[in-house]
């Protein structure tokens, strides 16, 4: 009798992680990979309004590639994501080698760079747009300042307004780098810097010899997280600019969005989707390979 | 206790048994609920449950989405405002019912102009329900700035252009604009329907006739584009339709191109027509023209009884003549129908809807290209991003006619 009772707990014991896990993963497998998949389908469909079953080929993503709108968006999205990704890691660098140096007050500026980020993009780029606009923001208040020949109109200028939303990103994703990097820093073995200084390594090779190499992890974690984000901006874009002036600042994300629910046009829209994923996946599959096969080692 | 709950429920069922009505619509600003408020009124008079979906996003795109998401899952609801060829689209997937009975009974064809039967009786059938028409070719001016420069409201694109430099001279912003794309597009139908006439707009803008896209007729229309892109002050980019009417409104800005929906901002401000402020169509170069867009209920087929009865109310209602004066003195656009006297309402109305009568009957009403009535939705989306590019750079007119018409032809 008893030991059944132990078998049973034993095989509950067993199965329980299963079955509270089994819901969630339906779930995922179904609202994730299964409309990763219906996506797929789609984007080989003549599908308009509604979604068809229409088999043709590769015709949406001919069309695609020939439309100025697309190339105008993986263009803003090829130089929005390096200008964000190399700043934001630059800035959040030297922050957190700032933030390392044993300052005093480092528990307060802390929660202070890493504020922006407890924000929406919605609400970030809102703020951004006020602030940035000519007639209400920046350049009113300089003007009203006496400094009259100020002026800075960025966001109302379609060659610059793409640099406005590198800004606004950058201003709200550069603490949370911080963050990582200062993580990093701080599991860094203080006998190896010590050794180092030992040996009289000056501030700047212990930076640049030992303490950045050894940050490599931290490195790749904030490339994959920072281009992800890059990828998928949209609320960012719309708060900002709405695309505009004009569609100067159109990305991947809100072409995906007008071509599929806007323009009736869901073949080509969910093609897109699929390009934009295969670029996510063309980074992070390197990566996750990189990350299991350290483990596995 | 859960026992009681789920007699509860059960009891509860057969009393949604009542005749219902579920009204999915975009109409969330202050004017536009008020609007539906006097549909929504009568129809609750008649005994009818009435159930508000509203999805909020100006345009319309919101809701576009997310009745996608309802008929993808096979819930559509009773009536869904739409517009132009939406309905006509909805209506060739058979998902639309019609209330042909009641049309009949009640003298449809007869109250309402022809402009608006072709975008609510399709294929001999009503599947839609008008409630009002908006003129989108209009100029809404400030008398404010035009009697500071002594000068008479506009009647040719030439005068138009000449009042400029006037008012820049006395510090007055020519034309207040909100740059955004659909902004944009709107005002390129106003300056097509201008400069090139009915006859010539259809042939442009409707039948999609590449020949006319590149002619040099289009290359005139974003010739005058390109006047205007010069009357508009550097901050237009990214502004809301509203707040360059606001411009108007104090005085800031000597005109705007808009829809009729900018009288109500007007009329919040407590501003008259005639004393404060002009609303005058936009010149007329070849011949006089009305570009409308039809606001309609479109209903989606039911098979409950119930159901029906609560369209049948519903379509009666938006009809019923003191309902559509009610409405659209709400929301600042006419009434479909045209035989209802219009005493009640302002001066700008009443203009617009003798306009209305008149060039439906002469043929020279035409349908509005940026609401998505001319051409289909891809078509105008191409359209836009080509007119918002030339808007927002120094394209000369030669190459958004090329432009226009290569995106056109893409998108068909």
């Amino acid at each position: 009798m008893a030991s059944t009772e132990a078998d049973f707990r034993t095989t509950l014991q067993n199965w329980l992680p299963k079955l509270v896990l089994a819901p969630s993963f339906a779930v995922t497998l179904l609202f994730v990979y299964g409309f990763i998949l219906f996506t797929v389908v789609l984007s080989f469909t003549g599908s308009k309004m509604l979604p068809r079953y229409d088999w043709v080929g590769f015709e949406n993503y001919q069309k695609l590639f020939a439309l100025p709108a697309w190339t105008t968006a993986i263009t803003n999205i090829a130089i929005f994501a390096t200008l964000y990704i190399v700043i934001c890691t630059v800035i959040g660098l030297m922050l957190a080698i700032f933030l390392d140096q044993k300052i005093r007050g480092e528990g307060v500026l802390r929660p202070i760079y890493l504020y922006p980020m407890a924000l929406s993009f919605i609400v970030t780029g809102t703020a951004w747009k006020w602030f940035l606009d000519p007639g209400i923001g920046l350049q009113r208040i300089m003007q009203g300042w006496g400094w009259e020949s100020f002026t800075f109109t960025w966001i109302k200028d379609s060659q610059m307004a793409l640099y406005t939303i590198v800004i606004a990103a950058v201003w709200q994703t550069s603490g949370f780098v911080m963050a990582m990097f200062l993580a990093g820093l701080r599991g860094i073995d203080n006998e190896i810097l010590k050794a180092a200084q030992i040996d009289g390594a000056s501030n700047w090779q212990l930076y640049r010899r030992i303490v950045i190499p050894l940050l490599r992890p931290a490195f790749l974690s904030a490339f994959v997280i920072l281009s992800h984000l890059a990828i998928k901006s949209y609320d960012l874009v719309i708060a900002l600019t709405g695309g505009g002036p004009g569609r100067a600042t159109e990305m991947p994300a809100t072409f995906m969005y007008s071509y599929t629910f806007t323009r009736n046009q869901m073949g080509i829209g969910a093609s897109s989707a699929v390009i934009m994923l295969m670029t996510i996946a063309a980074i992070m599959v390197p990566y996750l390979y990189a990350e299991l096969k350290e483990k596995k080692a | 206790m859960r026992a009681l709950s789920i007699t509860a429920l059960i009891l509860a069922t057969p009393a949604c048994a009542d005749p219902s009505v579920e009204v999915m619509h975009f109409w969330t600003s202050g004017g536009e609920a008020a609007a539906l408020g006097a549909v929504r009124d009568k129809v609750v008079a008649e005994g009818v449950i009435w159930t508000d979906a509203p999805v909020a996003g100006g345009g319309g795109d919101q809701a576009k989405t997310a009745l996608q998401a309802r008929i993808a899952s096979g819930n559509p609801p009773a009536a869904m405002l739409m517009l132009g060829q939406t309905i006509t689209d909805w209506a060739a997937e058979g998902m639309l019912g019609n209330v042909d009975a009641l049309a009949e009974t009640q003298g449809w064809d007869a109250a309402l102009p022809q402009a608006v039967k072709d975008w609510t009786k399709i294929d001999g059938h009503y599947v839609s329900v008008p409630t009002n028409v908006h003129r989108t070719d209009m100029i809404w001016a400030s008398k404010a700035a035009f009697d500071k420069i002594g000068a008479a409201y506009p009647t040719t694109w030439e005068e138009l252009n000449a009042l400029a430099p006037k008012f820049v001279e006395a510090g007055i912003i020519p034309l207040a604009h909100g740059g955004q794309a659909w902004q944009e597009a709107y005002m390129f139908e106003a300056v097509a329907s201008g400069i090139l006439g009915a006859e010539t707009y259809r042939k442009a803008l409707i039948d999609l006739d590449d020949a006319t896209l590149r002619g040099p007729e289009m290359v005139a229309v974003f010739a005058e584009m390109a006047e205007l892109r010069r009357m508009v002050d550097p901050n237009a980019p990214g502004r809301d339709w509203n707040l360059a009417s606001a411009m108007v409104i104090n005085g800031e800005a000597a005109m705007q191109i808009m829809g009729d929906w900018a009288k109500g901002e007007f009329t919040n401000a407590g501003k008259k027509p005639g004393d404060d402020y002009a609303c005058i169509p936009v010149p007329k170069a070849k011949g006089d023209a009305f570009v409308y867009l039809v606001n309609s209920l479109s209903l989606f087929t039911q098979s409950d009884p119930d159901l029906i009865k609560g369209q049948e109310v519903l379509a009666s209602a938006i009809m019923d003549p003191a309902v559509q004066i009610a409405f659209n003195q709400a929301k600042g656009a006419i009434p479909a129908r045209t035989d209802i006297d219009l005493a009640a309402m302002d001066a700008c109305a009443q203009a617009t809807s003798v306009a209305l009568k008149t060039n439906d009957a002469a043929g020279t009403a035409v349908p509005t290209f940026a609401g998505t009535h001319a051409a289909n939705a891809a078509v105008v989306g191409a359209a836009t991003d080509a007119i918002t590019a030339f808007f927002n750079s120094d394209q000369t007119p030669e190459e958004a006619a090329t432009a226009l018409a290569d995106a056109i032809a893409a998108a068909r």
